[in-house]
């Protein structure tokens, strides 16, 4: 029991973290432009896309994780310029019709463009590790190390890179920051081109666990929106606890009951968060 | 340098510069006096840009920046002092400082200079540069203010009741800095509800209502005659 407690526990942050990746991307972008981005998901199964189209005529795994974020973060700066830039400052119900209608937009072009057959990305290291009674796979941990460090290196960026300041500043205050010559509209588009850039990354790296497919973005979106929302909208650290905290529940609770109703646990965490504690609850409370 | 031509702006419908004409030469220090909502801190808002004028112009150093972006107008050389101070509250006093500094062109020893020479006139600042900004206490935050503001090396400062809220130390505090800015050239366009003060920092004065601009006269006139005073400011 122990044991199976264990590898649960191991799963659930891995897949904790890769959450962590998507979910960053998304608060991020709500944190900074108010923009609740619906089309975020589709983001994701872009990247693992384009992740499959590289693999095929590279070879290269790697190749296919630094293409597709960039091919998705240009993908996502011009869906701000376009879309979303126009709306800055009108009600947030426009930048949710707007982002939704992309996601439609994206989604059905995915499956014109690559057909409803899912495809596969192969895993770039195949070795397994004895891990009690089961060969644990390399390749999560690989994934669950590497989504940490683009987290981090986010997190290092905000914290000491020039641009990293720019954003911060106009995260707090949008009108101070432009008054301080930062050029606001253009820090919103890199953070949306950067949350979309951390959306293709853990599409790339989710791919050989999953298979692509054109609405493989919904079921990580939601999860993703959760997490965003216990972990306190638009608080980043928040967000990254939340995915980890809300991935080891489900995971522990797997064990009890079957893994789709696992999935229940969640939505529970999240009604509880909203009942009592709608400001998310890895925040210090407001004083 | 900075001249305003029958600006007009509007919040939504409502109308709230009528025509609001006004000058600043270079290393003056202008202010704008008037009571409560008769648009003083929309002039300032106008003139970068923060607010839109819906007609007129703004020219600062004879380029029309009535529709330029807010962040190009700072980076020509205008810093702002908001009235709230508008602190960000969870960066540190030295990143706040550095939202003004990390721009291009500014080499290391540009930013060192200019980081050193703040910290020279508000020694409280470099004790405190690693504590975030909301953790000031007000006089602090507005020293702040003042500091991020003088980081973007600016021509003119607009300074929107910097003394509001205050103690009477820290007023007479940023009387003191008011003088540093202008022995350094920088010209200041000041709004005050502190008018003694206003009137002994400035050399020309504005007296604003309903929207415009009706009153001009040099400080030293309106030391000696308060009717005018009187008559718009009630005091």
């Amino acid at each position: 029991m122990v044991d199976l407690l264990l590898v649960q526990i191991v799963n659930g942050i891995v897949s904790g973290l890769i959450l962590a990746l998507v979910a960053s991307g998304l608060t991020l972008i709500f944190g900074i432009m108010d923009v609740v981005n619906f089309a975020h998901g589709e983001l994701f199964m872009l990247g693992a896309y384009v992740g499959t189209t590289i693999v095929v005529t590279t070879g290269s795994f790697w190749l296919a994780l630094v293409g597709a974020c960039l091919a998705i973060a240009l993908l996502g700066a011009v869906i701000q310029v376009l879309a979303l830039r126009p709306l800055l400052g009108r009600d947030p119900l426009t930048t949710i019709l707007a982002t939704f209608g992309l996601s439609l937009v994206l989604q059905n072009y995915a499956l014109w463009q690559y057909g409803p057959v899912a495809r596969k990305i192969p895993e770039p290291f195949t070795g397994q590790f004895p891990l009690f009674h089961l060969q644990y796979p390399w390749y999560r941990i690989i994934i669950a190390v590497l989504s940490a460090a683009i987290i981090g290196g986010l997190w290092l960026f905000l914290k000491y890179g020039k641009y990293g300041i720019w954003i911060r500043a106009t995260t707090q205050d949008r009108v101070m920051a432009a008054a301080m010559g930062i050029p606001v509209p253009w820090v919103h588009t890199g953070v949306f081109a950067i949350g979309a850039a951390m959306a293709a990354a853990s599409g790339v790296l989710f791919g050989p666990l999953v298979g692509v497919n054109h609405a493989m973005g919904l079921d990580v979106i939601l999860r993703a929106f959760i997490v965003v929302v216990v972990g306190g909208m638009g608080n980043l650290g928040g967000s990254i606890l939340a995915a980890i905290f809300i991935s080891l529940l489900e995971a522990i609770a797997s064990l009890l009951v079957s893994p789709a109703q696992a999935v229940i646990v969640s939505f529970v965490v999240l009604i509880l968060t909203l009942l009592f504690r709608p400001t998310g609850l890895f925040v210090p409370t407001p004083k | 340098m900075l001249t305003l031509t029958d600006v007009h702006a509007h919040y939504g419908k409502s109308h709230v510069l009528h025509g609001v004409s006004l000058h600043v030469g270079p290393g003056e220090v202008v202010a704008i006096l008037g009571r409560n909502g008769v648009g003083k801190s929309t002039t300032l808002k106008t003139i970068l840009g923060l607010v839109r004028a819906s007609a007129g112009r703004v020219v600062f150093e004879g380029r029309d920046v009535t529709a330029a972006p807010a962040h190009r107008v700072a980076r020509m050389g205008i810093g702002y002092v908001p009235e709230d101070r508008r602190i960000f509250r969870l960066l540190s006093v030295h990143e706040n400082l550095r939202t003004g500094l990390d721009r291009p062109g500014v080499a290391p020893e540009r930013r060192e200079r200019l980081l050193e020479k703040v910290y020279r006139h508000f020694p409280v600042l470099r004790e405190r540069r690693s504590q975030t900004g909301g953790t000031l206490s007000g006089g602090e935050q507005q020293m702040l203010a003042i500091a991020r503001a003088m980081m973007l090396e600016p021509k003119i400062i607009l300074l929107d009741e910097p003394t509001e809220g205050l103690m009477p130390r820290m007023v007479a505090q940023i009387r003191e800095i008011i003088d540093v800015l202008r022995a350094e050239g920088v010209a200041i366009l000041l709004v005050e509800q502190n008018v003694p003060l206003t009137l002994e920092v400035s050399e020309r004065v504005y007296v604003m209502e309903k929207g415009t601009v009706r009153h001009e006269a040099p400080a030293a006139a309106l030391r000696q005659d308060d009717a005018v005073i009187h008559q718009y400011l009630g005091i």
